[in-house]
């Protein structure tokens, strides 16, 4: 049994919070000896839950693992994350998924729910098994070629229909490969200066605005990825106007940074889509606060060092986001007055666990619910760097940043993940696992 | 000046001074013994990680003018071609105690990257990134412009009122981009003729005017119509249907070198696709400045080098 004293709800409102055997129970009920946080000043928020992140496991363990990569969700308030499938082998079979998914069950630091490929080895050809992935012990709810867009109009058409038969939904990378073939940056004024070859706008918007008329047409749901462009939030506010069911995620990072960022090659910055003009980061905080942009995703991506200190062109796209996202969503939103702590809980866990089918998120803080929690310190402030980062890269393009808030306490189905800001070990967290958590 | 990176950020007064210093190597290049003490025991090295026998050889030269000794290290047959990194290669050579390295990459911003990194303490002189910046280039362009129009009353000059027109594939052109900052920094009104598949989106914020016909920017007989050099394989990815249309729409022929007033100056940084960009008559002709642009590259980056490597007399 632990009480919470003093914390400060989403809503504003102050109240006391017990957790007994992995879920939130009446805090008049805790007995007066039960050990007590005390969190006054501390913000509750519901476990954050991912629904783009790149865990790297199996294939490229010397970027992440699904124990550092779910130590970096811990350190950054989230409780469940959503594991991209390029993997390799690829998660396009059953065997994959189930066994992305027990490594998350091992470790204990965070649910892990193993996105599924939308084609065999995200090559775009013919559908994987999807059927397969949805029916094994993965449950597996999410089908996505993230890195590559399913770019034949005819496979996405074929994709979106099989996925409904298992209450499924298609996430959309959203990029033209011919409109993008050697693209380094945005292009715009900053790339023609720059001499890096252009990712236009255009490429993400026209394939955000085939998939939703293919949406529309065969009923489906239609994810859509780190939408990073002001036309693409145009589109898809044109299509939920319409009533088409589409969802999007904006990234932290597209959030906060600009294409201006690149001026000094510095790789840190180099990112798929890429960062943008400041008038498409305006558009996105902008469609984020109206609902547009339905949530937040990180898409987490690590890359060991090598891959990052070289010239732009030779180097990978991607940055660490989950042990940042919190803090950068705070300064891109709620320091903005865009978004309060109520919509913060919205973007960053209760939707995206909706859109992933992850039960156990709609009713935060209620008696019965599974206790997932991040408590947040909103009035501290720090240099982020190095020390921050608990999975196993640094690419993150925020070192050096001064960023607002910190992560004191998480809970992952009551377990506590990190204590008075410090990521609790490793075999410590597996023995208090809750064997029993499966998701449903 | 600890490195040359880019035109972009570099200063008219700095530009120059770079230019003055080209006057007086220009003048040791035309005595019998070619060759000034300055750069004794230094070392430079050429790190040529993209094929460029005409820039090597200009830098080659340029630096052993100085008395420095050289090193030549170049993509092919070196542990780079058998996948060793720019890191690698670069804390390699500061082991060696380089003291000056000339960098040719295919990547554009590479010795940017380089000069950041605190791989490398060495001056870093950019050769050619990508299709960033080629800032030598611009430089001995600059220089040979000046030269033409004002010979030995050269020094201390701008090129202020001169009209440049610059044709072709300005996208891919690291030459391009390189001359659109030093020209303009220099005083002179810069033009950008070419299709519009070859002008960068985003250019339209360059200090430039833009236009996609040749004809009529020949007809204004501008002081400087400078032919860039337009790849084949371009064709492939749809920049422009043939050469037989290019050359028409783009080259300079032999019909319009005969409408260009005599005092124009033809240009082209080379090596010439004679019967595309440019005709073998405008290439031959009087008003090409084709050679003397290779003879003035040895002595601007003679300056370069200097400036780079060698103590400042007046103790900046």
């Amino acid at each position: 049994m632990l009480r919470i004293t003093g914390a400060t709800l989403p809503d504003g409102t102050r109240a006391d919070l017990a957790i007994e055997d992995g879920r939130f129970v009446e805090p008049a009920d805790a007995p007066r000896r039960a050990r007590t946080i005390d969190a006054a000043g501390l913000i509750a928020l519901p476990g954050l839950v991912d629904l783009h992140t790149h865990l790297r496991e199996p294939g490229f363990e010397q970027s992440e693992t699904v124990l550092t990569g779910t130590q970096a969700a811990a350190a950054g308030g989230y409780t469940a994350v959503f594991a991209m499938a390029n993997t390799q082998p690829v998660q396009d079979t059953a065997g994959v998924v189930e066994q992305v998914q027990a490594l998350g069950l091992r470790a204990g630091y965070a649910t892990v729910r193993p996105i599924g490929a939308v084609t065999v080895g995200l090559k775009g050809e013919r559908l994987a098994e999807i059927g397969a992935m949805a029916a094994s012990r993965a449950q597996v709810r999410v089908f996505s070629d993230d890195g590559m867009c399913v770019s034949d109009p005819l496979l996405m058409r074929r994709a979106l229909e099989y996925v409904t038969t298992f209450g499924g939904v298609v996430a959309q990378h959203a990029q033209d490969p011919r409109l993008t073939a050697g693209a380094q940056m945005n292009e715009g004024e900053v790339s023609a200066r720059l001499g890096l070859a252009g990712w236009p706008a255009v490429a993400e918007e026209s394939i955000i605005a085939r998939d939703v008329l293919l949406a529309e047409h065969v009923g489906a749901r239609l994810h859509v990825c780190h939408v990073s462009t002001a036309g693409a939030v145009e589109v898809i506010r044109w299509a939920k106007a319409r009533g088409i069911r589409v969802t999007a995620e904006a990234t932290p990072h597209h959030l906060l940074l600009t294409e201006a960022e690149a001026a000094g090659y510095d790789a840190r910055f180099k990112v798929n889509p890429p960062l943008r003009r400041s008038e498409d980061v305006e558009a996105l905080r902008a469609g984020l606060a109206d609902g547009t942009i339905d949530i937040v995703a990180t898409d987490h991506a690590p890359h060991p060092a090598e891959a990052k200190e070289c010239a732009w062109a030779e180097a990978a796209n991607g940055m660490v986001g989950l042990e940042s996202a919190l803090s950068v969503v705070h300064a891109a939103m709620v320091d903005g007055g865009l978004l309060d702590w109520g919509g913060v809980a919205r973007v960053m866990s209760r939707t995206p666990a909706r859109i992933g089918g992850l039960r156990g998120y709609g009713a935060a803080f209620e008696p019965g619910a599974p206790a997932h929690l991040a408590l947040y310190d909103p009035a501290a402030s720090r240099e982020f760097g190095l020390g921050d980062l608990r999975g196993r890269s640094a690419n993150s393009p925020y070192l050096g940043r001064t960023l607002p808030g910190r992560i004191v306490h998480v809970f992952h189905r009551g377990v506590p993940t990190v204590a008075d800001g410090a990521l609790r070990p490793a075999d410590e967290v597996a023995a208090a696992r809750r064997l029993e958590e499966v998701p449903a | 000046m600890k490195h040359l990176l880019s035109t972009e950020d570099l200063p008219r007064e700095e530009a120059l001074r770079i230019l003055d210093t080209a006057e007086d190597m220009a003048d040791v290049s035309g005595r019998e013994v070619k060759k000034l003490p300055t750069l004794r025991g230094r070392t430079v090295v050429n790190l040529f990680l993209e094929d460029s026998t005409r820039t090597r050889i200009s830098f080659e030269v340029a630096a052993k003018r100085l008395s420095a000794d050289v090193i030549n290290f170049s993509a092919k047959g070196s542990s780079v071609s058998k996948g060793e990194s720019l890191k690698d290669t670069a804390q390699t050579l500061e082991a060696m105690g380089a003291d000056g390295v000339v960098i040719r990459h295919g990547a554009s911003g590479a010795p940017q990257t380089l000069a950041a990194s605190g791989w490398i303490t060495a001056g870093i002189v950019n050769a050619g990134d990508g299709t960033h910046e080629h800032p030598t280039q611009a430089l001995l362009d600059a220089f040979t412009i000046r030269r033409r129009l004002h010979g030995a009353a050269s020094r201390g000059r701008g090129l202020d009122g001169v009209g440049v027109t610059i044709v072709g594939d300005v996208l891919h052109s690291r030459v391009a981009r390189s001359n659109v900052w030093l020209l303009t920094a220099l005083g002179a009104r810069v033009r950008l003729v070419g299709p519009a598949t070859l002008l960068p989106v985003g250019a339209a914020s360059w200090p430039v005017e833009i236009g996609y016909d040749l004809d009529a920017a020949v007809a204004e007989a501008p002081d400087v119509l400078m032919m860039l050099r337009v790849q084949s394989e371009r064709m492939r990815d749809a920049f422009f249907p043939g050469e037989r249309e290019y050359s028409r729409e783009w080259g300079l022929t032999d019909e319009r070198l005969s409408k260009l007033p005599p005092t124009t100056m033809v240009m082209h940084p080379g090596p010439m696709n004679r019967g595309l960009e440019i005709s073998a008559a405008a290439a031959d002709s009087p008003a090409s400045t084709v050679l003397e642009q290779v003879a003035n590259g040895v002595s601007v980056r003679m300056a370069v080098l200097y400036h780079l490597l060698a103590a400042d007399p007046r103790g900046e």
